[in-house]
């Protein structure tokens, strides 16, 4: 409740700060870092885990810390599957969806942005309203669809529709675009400039900062993907990290620390690209958020 | 809409329509074949008993009433509810807290901000095994942390009155991105109300539900609807939690893992019955569409917007 009490400084009423005043200072200063250490605690334990053996991680009580760390179960990812085939296979994916989703969301944006036709309103309203369809409702007629082509069971039913728009970065592109003054455009438009001239020429490289979040997303939104590939994946060769993970399990239990090791090799490289592209994280989640 | 005068017109004479249509045409065709063409087809399937090697054949109601008879189906309804009405209000709750705890002028703030979103971008498969050994009733974290307090130990995986608040303690995890939006929106509280309030002699409470609450309330119920819908279609988690088999995900212990969304994927793809799943598909659409509608309806109640 602390940090809610306004921070600019007050007429003091004393010379010396009350006790009362410097518990408030106090709560205000930690409750960030109580909060911090939280969110933190299960990376450090995925990480202690992934360096521990098996007698250290089976321990009564769990220990944070240990007095013999292993490599033995970054080893061990290796063999239980092919890793770099996954890891080969993941990032292909991903970078496929960066590039549908550069290709298509902004077109798509600008045409509700920038484009004078009637109709644009009622099709925001509609890409919006699709946001709230469960993926669920529409997931049985549209595996039933590429079973009637010779495309299932390879990658293409997860590649294509990335091409096709999604409505979250279209959202976003278009909010962002709203904010490029239209007397440029019109300049252009006075000069005989096409639309696709002045999209190609003027707005996409405004539009840079907007771009790399929508492309992060993607990226990150396919790394992470479970549901798709789960259902498209039968071959092993094709399998994605997501579903790979799953080779950790057996009869005889979960072998949590190869597990663990698995699970932070699969995230450090999303964790590097938030920690380099921070800011576009944060500034895509509040443009979509506030507005 | 031949072509109107002046400047929005394009050189080649396309009208702006024209343009506006050919610019959206890749969502237009996305739209008709991933989204239009399936919400019909999952209608048509849901009237007739389809196993995927045979065709079609229909049966009329059939789906339906077998639907009223169904168990699992309830009991799918019952988890999804739960994870709603429990998890998204709560979810919500802790990031509005979080953020009030992380909006103080410190110089670390965006270290804290970037630390507290981490999270969310774990791949969720990673963030969901991580979390099965933190919350493993014998060896995990969770519990060990639990028993410092002499408080009672659950049987977070086994237990069937457990296994949804254990999915609850995980999702509060990656509230990150819901935090963010609630720090922007406090630091757009014009501070002049503040000033207000400590003139007055108000107090941190009142001034949280007089000031605070007031002002972020657009940002809430944003943040409630994406929270539902989210909720609505609740999978992997509960399909990891649960699992069995890698193509196999189970209900968990006497199905308190069986969420709405599981139950429609088990029918289509572990039990090959595509009627019966586009049944459970289709009565998915009309509970979105009716949740979605009431939350915006309740909307003008409490929401207050700058220059109400």
């Amino acid at each position: 409740m602390a940090a809610i009490v306004p921070a600019t400084p007050a007429i003091p009423p004393r010379k010396r700060p009350s006790l009362r005043k410097l518990t408030v200072i106090a709560v205000r200063e930690l409750a960030p870092i109580l909060v911090t250490l939280l969110f933190l605690f299960p990376f450090i334990v995925m990480i202690s885990t992934s360096f521990k053996s098996p007698d250290e991680t089976f321990s009564i009580p769990p220990r944070i810390w240990s007095d013999h760390w292993i490599i033995d179960n970054y080893r061990r990812v290796f063999e239980v599957m092919p890793f770099w085939r996954y890891v080969g296979n993941t990032l292909l994916l991903s970078i496929l969806a960066v590039i549908g989703t550069l290709f298509s969301c902004p077109l798509v944006a600008y045409s509700l942005a920038k484009i004078p036709w009637k109709l644009r309103g009622p099709l925001f309203l509609l890409i919006i309203s699709t946001m709230m369809l469960p993926p669920q409702v529409t997931m049985i007629p549209i595996y039933l669809l590429w079973n009637e082509t010779p495309l299932m069971g390879t990658w293409w039913p997860l590649i294509i529709p990335n091409f096709l728009g999604s409505a979250f970065s279209i959202f976003l592109l278009r909010q962002f675009f709203r904010g490029i003054p239209n007397d440029l455009l019109d300049a252009a438009r006075i000069d005989g400039a096409s639309e696709a001239r002045i999209y190609w020429g003027i707005v996409l490289p405004l539009a840079k900062p907007a771009l790399a979040t929508v492309g992060l997303f993607a990226f990150v939104g396919t790394w992470t993907d479970f549901l798709n590939p789960l259902i498209y994946l039968n071959d092993p060769e094709l399998y994605t990290l997501s579903i790979g993970l799953y080779n950790f399990f057996s009869e005889h239990g979960v072998e949590w620390g190869p597990l663990m090791a698995a699970c932070v090799i699969f995230s450090i490289p999303l964790v590097v690209v938030f920690i380099v592209a921070q800011r576009h994280f944060i500034e895509g989640i509040s443009l979509t958020g506030l507005k | 809409m031949a072509s109107l005068p002046g400047a929005s017109a394009s050189r080649r004479g396309l009208s702006p329509t024209a343009v506006g249509v050919l610019f959206a045409l890749p969502w237009l065709i996305g739209f008709l074949v991933f989204q239009l063409y399936p919400i019909a087809a999952a209608a048509y399937y849901s009237f007739t008993e389809f196993s995927l090697f045979d065709d079609p054949v229909w049966i009329g109601l059939d789906n339906y009433r077998d639907l009223l008879q169904d168990e699992r189906f309830f009991k799918s309804l019952y988890n999804t509810a739960y994870m709603t009405v429990i998890g998204v209000p709560l979810g919500l709750a802790f990031a509005l807290i979080c953020a009030l705890a992380l909006n103080t002028p410190s110089r670390l703030q965006p270290l804290y901000r970037a630390i507290v979103y981490l999270p969310t971008v774990v791949p969720i498969v990673a963030a969901t095994y991580l979390w099965r050994w933190l919350l493993n009733s014998q060896y995990g974290y969770v519990n060990q942390v639990i028993g410092w307090f002499g408080l009672y130990q659950p049987l977070w995986q086994e237990d069937p009155f457990w296994t949804k608040p254990a999915l609850l303690i995980m999702g509060l995890w990656l509230v990150g991105a819901t935090t963010i939006i609630y720090l922007a929106a406090l630091k757009e509280v014009p501070r002049s109300y503040y000033e207000a309030a400590e003139i007055d002699g108000a107090n941190a409470w009142s001034t949280f539900w007089n000031i605070t609450w007031p002002a972020i309330s657009p940002v809430t119920l944003f943040q409630l609807v994406i929270g539902v819908i989210g909720s609505l279609q609740y999978f992997t988690q509960a399909y990891l939690f649960a699992q069995e088999r890698l193509n196999q995900g189970g209900g968990g212990p006497k199905d308190s893992l069986l969420m709405y969304g599981m139950y429609v994927f088990q029918n289509a793809f572990q039990y090959l019955d595509m009627g019966y799943a586009s049944a459970l598909a289709w009565i998915l659409f009309l509970i979105s569409l009716a949740v979605t509608a009431v939350i915006l309806g309740f909307a003008t109640r409490w929401v207050h917007y700058e220059g109400d």
